[in-house]
């Protein structure tokens, strides 16, 4: 591309060593969303992980408050290339669910109010990493951002902590999900650049 | 083909607002023409390769193979402010176009025709009012422009009112923050009385044009079709929120 | 809190106009003027006029009538992901 625009730059800071390759860092909180944004109310809000026996265990919103709470505080990637520092959350470890579900799954389909879907192996939503989270910044989680309650897995690209999360299937193989389908990495290491397909 | 990027120069710039600027582009290569309503997708590439592309709204017919788009300065944009505001004459970028068969009108039809723009949505209604004066056509335009204050208005001195010799145009301007003064209307958003009165009865089938962000065109062609249009002769081309294609 | 809009996704979404340029990467006729029937709920009107969410990874096309996922669009470079998978049926006058 020999082509270019004089005193073009884009919208990009330095890049900063504690980030990810290829990310910048934002002090916004982008809304990203590939449909319309589902009203879930606490009053109806049911989660539920499906073992792979097809066994179910659902939790309602009061008893999903009741377990104990964590407070997260992580950096969170976006492969769309921001990322966020310092962000806060409360919510219920995975560890803590999934300690009433009867497993040997390696795979994880997470799935949302809506159509989104996105896959995990389940050693990534164990082990203290990963967190059904309510409220960021000490406010509950507004609907644009995943309320009342969404996925939280810092370590992985953003597209995988799914917002307006409804439950989790767990299977004995990879299924992909919604962007994992459409040309996204199957795992989505940031530190590994691991956007596509490939990578 | 019209998949295929292709560079172009900035021979021309005109101030349309405090945010808005028109600019004219000759095409290397040359131009095949295009359809009023059609729009250009336009690529900018930094010394160190990094690109951004956005979509604008071709603004006026072309002249040989010079094209116009407007473009709309987007807080926080990242395109936009380039254009608007750093881009001088001699500077290139890259185009792709003329795109998209649908939000087009024909200068050869005769039926009557009810453009509705907010904000930026005007620039590809204008592209119609100077297809339509440059072929000469006699077909009825009532055209609804709504627009924040009179200092948002785009092309000012070339769209009426009052009409400056478009036999058969009428442009009815709603202001919805602030009126110029001596004006009847209170400033308010477009609604479907000022849809009834200034457009163009349904029985008459006229084809409507909207265009602007997302929740003016919803709201225009739910009123347009409240009003008993045809929602198929109804076309729309939603904008980003803050103005010009994201 | 802070957020970058103050728009909600709805209030963002496109329409399949702006999908013109990119398709024609893609196809030799231009998909946005042909007429749709949505697979899912029967509904009928212009490719132009699915909504297209672009805030995202991606661009995603939904049925203006029953929000059905009708297509997905992903690019890296010169590669490209592109899921028709809700579609429906199109009707295409050729020239």
């Amino acid at each position: 591309m020999s082509l270019f625009s004089r005193g073009f730059r884009g919208r990009r800071s330095a890049q900063e060593t504690r980030l990810p390759p290829g990310q910048y860092l934002t002090e916004d909180f982008p809304v990203l969303s590939a449909g319309p944004t589902p009203r879930v109310d606490t009053d109806t809000w049911v989660f539920t992980i499906t073992a792979e026996s097809g066994q179910a265990t659902s939790w309602t919103w009061p008893e999903f408050l009741a377990f104990e709470q964590e407070h997260p505080h992580t950096d969170i990637h976006c492969v769309t290339r921001w990322s966020k520092t310092g962000t806060h959350w409360t919510g219920v470890s995975l560890d803590t669910l999934l300690a009433a579900v009867d497993t040997a799954a390696d795979y994880a389909l997470v799935y949302s109010y809506g159509d989104y879907t996105t896959n995990l192996p389940m050693e990534d939503l164990t082990g203290g990493q990963a967190w059904i989270v309510h409220e960021y910044e000490d406010e509950p989680l507004p609907p644009e951002h995943g309320g009342p309650a969404r996925l939280l897995v810092p370590h992985l690209y953003f597209w995988k902590s799914a917002k307006w999360v409804r439950g989790i299937r767990l299977l004995d193989h990879n299924e992909p999900g919604f962007w994992e389908l459409a040309g996204y990495h199957d795992y989505g290491d940031p530190w590994r650049e691991q956007r596509y397909w490939g990578d | 083909m019209a998949g295929h990027w292709r560079s172009a120069e900035l021979v021309g710039a005109r101030r349309e607002t405090d945010t808005a600027r028109s600019l004219t582009l000759r095409m290397e290569g040359g131009w095949p023409g295009h359809r009023p309503g059609q729009h250009v997708d336009v690529r900018l590439t930094a010394e160190d390769g990094y690109t951004a592309q956005r979509s604008y709204s071709l603004s006026a017919p072309a002249e040989g193979d010079t094209i116009e788009i407007t473009v709309q300065r987007v807080l926080e944009g990242e395109v936009s402010p380039y254009l608007v505001d750093i881009m001088e004459i001699g500077d290139r970028l890259e185009v792709r176009g003329p795109l998209g068969g649908w939000f087009v009108w024909d200068p050869a039809s005769t039926d009557p025709v009810v453009p509705v723009g907010g904000g930026a949505g005007i620039v590809p209604l204008m592209c119609m009012v100077r297809a339509r004066r440059k072929e000469r056509s006699k077909a009825l335009f009532r055209m609804l422009y709504s627009v924040r204050s009179p200092e948002e208005r785009y092309y000012s001195g070339e769209l009426g009112p009052p009409a400056s010799g478009d036999g058969g145009l009428d442009v009815f301007v709603a202001y919805t923050r602030r009126v110029p003064e001596g004006a009847a209307r209170h400033p308010g958003r477009l609604g479907i009385a000022d849809l009834n009165t200034h457009g163009l009865p349904p029985e008459l089938g006229p084809l409507c044009f909207v265009c602007g962000p997302t929740g003016f065109v919803e709201a225009a062609a739910d009123a347009l079709v409240a009003l008993g249009h045809d929602p198929r002769k109804i076309k729309t081309e939603r904008f980003g929120p803050t103005g010009g294609h994201p | 809190m802070t957020t970058s809009s103050r728009f909600l996704p709805e209030e963002r979404r496109l329409d399949a106009n702006m999908l013109a340029g990119p398709l024609s990467e893609i196809f030799a006729v231009d998909l946005t003027p042909a007429f749709r029937r949505c697979s899912m709920c029967g509904h009928g009107g212009a490719f132009a006029q699915l909504h297209v969410y672009v805030d995202c990874p991606g661009l995603v096309a939904r049925c203006p009538n029953c929000q059905s996922l009708v297509l997905r669009l992903v690019r890296n470079g010169n590669t490209v992901w592109l899921d028709l998978g809700g579609t429906g049926c199109l009707r295409l006058h050729l020239e």
